[in-house]
């Protein structure tokens, strides 16, 4: 499973980016990924909203909110990563909090995502210490559960370098999800640290939404990933965003690339 | 690095994003520390005794205990407290804590406005900035409480996500502290959340049952029959509860705010309506759909309106050692003005939840059954809104 994720970082810098899963509808969310991938998008996260998403910042709330107002469950997420299965083979991740995959079962989850062919999962509120919780099922099933290394990480980059699955999440800035001006962390040392343990590659997300700033990131990492700034423009353009998403992701996409 | 700590069975653990795991680590060591330590302990009592007023007082409600025709009554009256409530036992804790640590803000989530209150009190003592959030439903529901914090020099910030009460405000705190890190510390004030904080609040707030336990021997020569709170995330329940634990005969019961009725839908009992989950830092029970989504609580206390429970009640309640009731709006109410006619004292809403269930089952005990009820806080701040509920409504002008 995680070949594919290893693929989308093995000639070039990836472009990840995020969009919520049901917002604001089914039919919306599949074609905004599908426009995220149509620009050149070499790993796309998909988001299984949550009532309570405690990191994130006021866009992907509100897109949290318009998804399950809409309808979108955790079934519906896998119809919808299916779906999109079906058209691509670049990694699918879901992005979500613990509680719905814990409801869900573990066991239950990662036998969905490995035959749908999702390829790992990102949980916010699953830190290194609790990993063990879903550990043991994703393995079963070859999913990569990928873990995230913050600003405040320090000593801990080490654990977690030496055993991250998939790619590494790089949280370029304290707080929550959201688009940012300027970036102050000092991320050429944190990924010199994690570069020094990690057997896979890292990928730096939080407050990116323009070029500019993805051609800066992929300096220093693997990748790049943006979530807040695509959710955005579904939020402005509502069911019609994937124009506009397309045309943001390109410019990414090709920044990214060096293009 | 240490394995998954603050396991009460299988409840407990530390589920909080990777920017706050160092800091809550920070929190652990320095509450490790201080917590033994002669002048932390001296300074706290000093707080606690000549700042806050404590020991509160068991008070024997001779009327009640002579009405109901049962069981012996008394009250452990945190409502007596400096601030009017058991919140402050543990933000004097945790903000003599955050000033020991360095920090010069602390953040606090707040229901009814009694930790917020107590908060921004124990800020203003010490000299630390204070931001509360509060969701804004209960910005409206408890105004005055948003004044006293504004008087007190905190800044409050009404959060107006999700369904605009408490669970929303612990989120926007925790969401402020991934931001803020280096100068904060996030002042919990329930048994709740990621390890250290459901220790840490237990242990602030045990002073309740320390004393419950001596005040009693004292006056009566033995142990209570049984010990009483209301329960929303668990604080002043687990308080009054600690220090009975290894007393097996002494039967303790934690009462839920059942709102409407545990089967309308309308509901903040977690322990009634809730199943196992992992939220806000903790794996414990929680109110929640079939997909994990955290569900709306209804109750007309502040205070007890959230969707979960601390990880050590959860633990209580599955093996056993305590057991949990739902309490409805209506018999808090109705409760909340006996206490009020019957031994003249204004109590929280919150507080008469565990009143209501005592007067159901004091008098199905005998003469020589002691129980010991908690009065968690005192009820001015729900005056208005218990006239409302009559369909009184109040002006001063």
């Amino acid at each position: 499973m995680s070949n594919r994720i290893a693929k989308a970082f093995e000639n070039q810098k990836a472009f990840i980016g995020f969009l919520t899963a049901g917002d604001p509808t089914f039919d919306a969310s599949y074609d905004n990924i599908m426009a995220l991938i149509n620009a050149g998008a070499d790993l796309v996260e998909i988001g299984i909203p949550f009532s309570d998403p405690i990191a994130e910042g006021p866009v992907i709330q509100a897109a949290d909110v318009r998804a399950l107002k809409g309808g979108m469950t955790t079934d519906r997420a896998f119809e919808l990563a299916a779906k999109v299965r079906s058209q691509t083979d670049i990694p699918l991740v879901f992005m979500t909090y613990l509680n719905p995959v814990f409801k869900y079962g573990y066991d239950k989850f990662f036998a969905k995502c490995a035959e749908i062919g999702v390829d790992g999962l990102i949980c916010p509120d699953m830190p290194f210490e609790e990993k063990h919780e879903a550990d043991g099922a994703a393995k079963a099933h070859g999913i990569s559960i990928i873990s995230m290394i913050s600003p405040t990480s320090e000593e801990r980059i080490k654990a977690i370098a030496e055993s991250a699955e998939g790619f590494l999440y790089i949280v370029s800035s304290l707080g929550v999800t959201g688009v940012r001006s300027e970036i102050k962390t000092d991320l050429a040392a944190i990924m010199e640290s994690v570069k020094k343990y990690a057997k896979v590659p890292a990928a730096i997300g939080f407050g990116i939404s323009n070029p500019e700033q993805a051609a800066k990131m992929v300096k220093l990492a693997d990748g790049v990933i943006v979530g807040s700034a695509m959710v955005r423009l579904v939020e402005r353009y509502g069911g019609n965003a994937a124009v506009e998403i397309e045309k943001l992701a390109k410019g990414l996409a090709d920044a990214a690339h060096g293009v | 690095m240490a394995n998954s700590k603050g396991r009460y069975g299988d409840f407990g653990g530390q589920y909080i994003p990777e920017t706050l795991m160092n800091e809550i680590h920070k929190l652990e060591d320095a509450y490790e520390h201080y917590s033994k330590d002669p002048e932390f302990i001296a300074e706290l009592d000093k707080l606690n005794r000549e700042y806050a007023g404590r020991p509160s007082l068991l008070y024997y409600a001779e009327k009640m205990t002579k009405d109901l025709g049962g069981a012996k009554i008394y009250f452990k009256r945190e409502d007596l407290n400096h601030t009017g409530s058991h919140k402050i036992n543990n933000v004097l804790g945790q903000c003599l804590l955050a000033k020991k640590m360095g920090k010069t803000r602390i953040i606090a989530e707040t229901g009814a406005g009694q930790h917020g209150v107590a908060a921004a009190t124990a800020a203003a003592l010490m000299g630390l900035e204070c931001e509360v959030f509060m969701g804004k439903e209960d910005t409206v529901r408890q105004a005055l409480n948003v004044y006293r914090m504004k008087l007190l020099g905190a800044k409050v910030t009404p959060v107006t996500t999700g369904t605009m009460t408490l669970k929303d405000a612990v989120n926007e705190a925790m969401r402020d502290w991934t931001a803020r890190v280096d100068d904060t510390l996030y002042v919990l004030g329930s048994v709740m959340g990621p390890h250290p904080f459901p220790m840490i609040v237990r242990d602030f707030q045990s002073v309740i049952s320390k004393e419950a336990r001596e005040q009693i021997l004292e006056k009566e020569g033995r142990l209570p029959t049984a010990v009483m709170a209301c329960v929303g995330g668990g604080s002043n329940s687990m308080g009054m509860f600690y220090n009975f634990i290894n007393d097996k005969d002494v039967r303790l019961i934690g009462c839920e705010a059942a709102g409407r009725g545990v089967d309308t839908g309308e509901t903040a009992a977690t322990i009634a309506t809730g199943t196992l989950g992992v939220f806000h830092g903790m794996k414990s029970l929680f109110c929640q759909n079939e997909y994990g989504q955290i569900a709306p609580v209804y109750s007309i206390s502040a205070g007890l309106d959230y969707p979960g429970i601390g990880p050590e009640h959860a633990y209580l309640h599955e093996i056993g050692r305590a057991e949990y009731v739902p309490v409805t709006d209506d018999e808090a109410v109705n409760a909340f003005e006996y206490i009020a006619r019957t031994e003249g004292i204004i109590c929280a809403i919150e507080s008469a939840h565990a009143v209501a269930y005592m007067m159901k089952i004091a008098p199905t005990m005998s003469k020589d059954d002691i129980i010991i009820c908690c009065l968690s806080g005192r009820g001015d701040k729900d005056v208005a809104a218990i006239a409302r509920y009559r369909g009184i409504d109040l002006h001063e002008t």
